[in-house]
């Protein structure tokens, strides 16, 4: 226990000391929801999203980036470099265990995506007037099933990647997919119906996002494919993965 | 008393055999030698003694433990450097040893083991920003940092230029004077000659050979060579004449004097007797890398 204090201690220091990183993971959805949110026309509400207001409609697209950072296109790269590089098997000759390792990152990825939420539900609140989440629990769990799904298919990357080149490889497809079917790239407004459909079981779910956000109880279907995923994906990253 | 015990080791990876039958033991306070060609065996070895692999056959103990039983106990007194492992690129030399003494019961003092090994200039240096040889020390003082009974030290000096391996020999010897028991792997004969109290040359997955360097070389490739000029002619029977001597060769001028034992005082002395003088004498001694040919059929890589 000692020694993953210690481990969580540098590697969060690392991670901040990349700085890119937390910047665009927590700092790029923030400033997007600032620049939406000062144009007039973001504020205003609008049939087209189901009489809610832009921003209201287009905050858990930018939520979709911080959660799809963090998950799939960070955790992946930064286990797979440490692998590759021969990190974890030198903690294998320790008392300590690489699993600390492995463990210190899904809290700092856990803890960044915390963060992010915790900040743009926040910011929108007090300076755009975006409600809090309507149902809070529902949100919770969408959140919460959203992002274990998002990170099992990150450590799924982890794990069937080689080096840490495939594994980047694999996590920029990964991430774009997670991005446009969270309607980052288009306002899923944009989209033809049969994509947002398929937008909505993709992870992390946005639709059960805004649900919980601005209207009601998710979709239980919702939720449910989401905890499919992060089952059927995080017991296969756990089968394939190779500390060295 | 030995510290390291492997009896039979077999390793096989798929239908690779990697390693057939290694058995040796290491005594408490020596440097112990584990040479060979690339793959024979010698890495694969070593990771059993440190628990990394499980063996498929034979045994391994550990200062009386059992490295895939005793995993966790072992790991709080032996220290290994492995073949190829780095670490995070933003990583400061003082934060990577402090990181690692948090791990251990009773670990060295970080900040001496940076000013022990050369570093304390580049306490707050990252990783990255490190030469080489200040990887390698690092490494080395990631080893030590638990203040380990037995080192295991694999490839230390590979891709160091001379100076920085020489440095890095020193630094082994004093690791040694601590009374730290060190298996040092190496491809380096020239590494082993001078650290090693024993080496066992491993070749395709079997031990051919365990002594002393010296040993190795007098049983392996025990002729020596004398060349020299003679100020005056002189007959090949005053030496052949000589218990000593096996043969004698002449190339141009120069006389080769092939023979055991204490050659050059029997061929000096037999010279002086003669009142010739020998002009550019050398003498030439097999060295550990004649032995290493001799027993694997292979140059050593250099």
């Amino acid at each position: 226990m000692h020694a993953f204090g210690q481990i969580l201690k540098i590697e969060t220091r690392l991670y901040l000391r990349d700085f890119a990183s937390p910047l665009i993971t927590i700092a790029l959805p923030l400033a997007l929801l600032v620049v939406f949110g000062l144009i007039p026309a973001g504020r205003e509400r609008n049939p087209q999203f189901g009489d809610r207001a832009f921003i209201e409609y287009f905050a858990p697209s930018l939520l979709v980036i911080t959660l799809a950072m963090a998950a799939v296109n960070i955790l992946p790269v930064v286990l797979a470099t440490y692998r590759e590089r021969g990190v974890l098997r030198r903690l294998a000759t320790t008392p300590a265990s690489p699993a600390a390792l492995l463990a210190a990152q899904l809290v700092i990825s856990l803890a960044t995506i915390l963060v992010g939420a915790v900040l743009l539900i926040g910011v929108g609140w007090l300076a755009f007037d975006v409600p809090l989440p309507r149902h809070p629990l529902g949100f919770t769990l969408a959140l919460v099933l959203g992002t274990a799904a998002l990170l099992a298919l990150g450590l799924l990357v982890a794990a069937v990647a080689r080096t840490a080149k495939a594994a980047q490889g694999m996590a920029v497809p990964v991430f774009m997919v997670t991005m446009f079917f969270g309607g980052v790239y288009l306002p899923r407004f944009l989209l033809p119906d049969f994509l947002v459909r398929i937008g909505d079981y993709t992870p992390p779910g946005v639709q059960a996002l805004l649900d919980a956000w601005t209207a009601d109880a998710p979709q239980p279907l919702h939720l449910a494919i989401m905890t499919v995923i992060a089952v059927i994906a995080g017991a296969t990253a756990a089968k394939l993965f190779r500390w060295e | 008393m030995p510290v390291i015990e492997v009896t039979n080791l077999h390793k096989r990876y798929g239908d690779l055999v990697a390693v057939r039958d290694v058995s040796f033991t290491v005594e408490a306070g020596e440097i112990f030698g584990v040479l060979g060609p690339n793959g024979a065996g010698k890495t694969t070895t070593v990771e059993c003694v440190a628990g990394l692999r499980t063996p498929d056959g034979g045994g391994v103990s550990v200062l009386g433990l059992d490295p895939r039983r005793d995993g966790a106990r072992l790991r709080q007194r032996l220290g290994v450097q492995l073949q190829e492992s780095q670490l995070p690129d933003r990583l400061r030399v003082a934060e990577a040893l402090e990181l690692y003494a948090s791990f251990y019961r009773n670990p060295a003092d970080p900040a001496r083991l940076i000013d022990d090994l050369g570093l304390g200039g580049k306490r707050n240096t990252p990783y990255k920003k490190l030469s080489g040889g200040q990887k390698q020390r690092l490494s080395v003082a990631l080893a030590l940092v638990g203040n380990p009974e037995i080192a295991v030290l694999d490839e230390l000096t590979t891709g160091l230029d001379p100076q920085a391996r020489r440095d890095t020999w020193g630094l082994i010897e004093r690791v040694r004077e601590r009374g730290v028991t060190i298996v040092l792997v190496t491809h380096f004969m020239e590494e082993a000659e001078r650290l090693c109290d024993r080496v066992a040359v491993i070749d395709g997955g079997r031990v051919v050979a365990l002594d002393s360097p010296g040993g190795l070389v007098s049983r392996v490739v025990p002729e020596q060579r004398i060349r020299f000029r003679p100020s005056s002619p002189v007959e090949d029977h005053v030496f052949t004449d000589l218990p000593e001597v096996s043969s004698v060769t002449r190339s141009g001028g120069q006389l080769v004097v092939t023979g055991t034992g204490d050659l050059l005082h029997a061929v000096t002395a037999v010279l002086a007797r003669n009142q010739i003088v020998a002009a550019d004498l050398r003498l030439e001694q097999s060295t550990l890398d004649d032995a290493f040919v001799e027993l694997t059929g292979q140059r050593p890589a250099d």
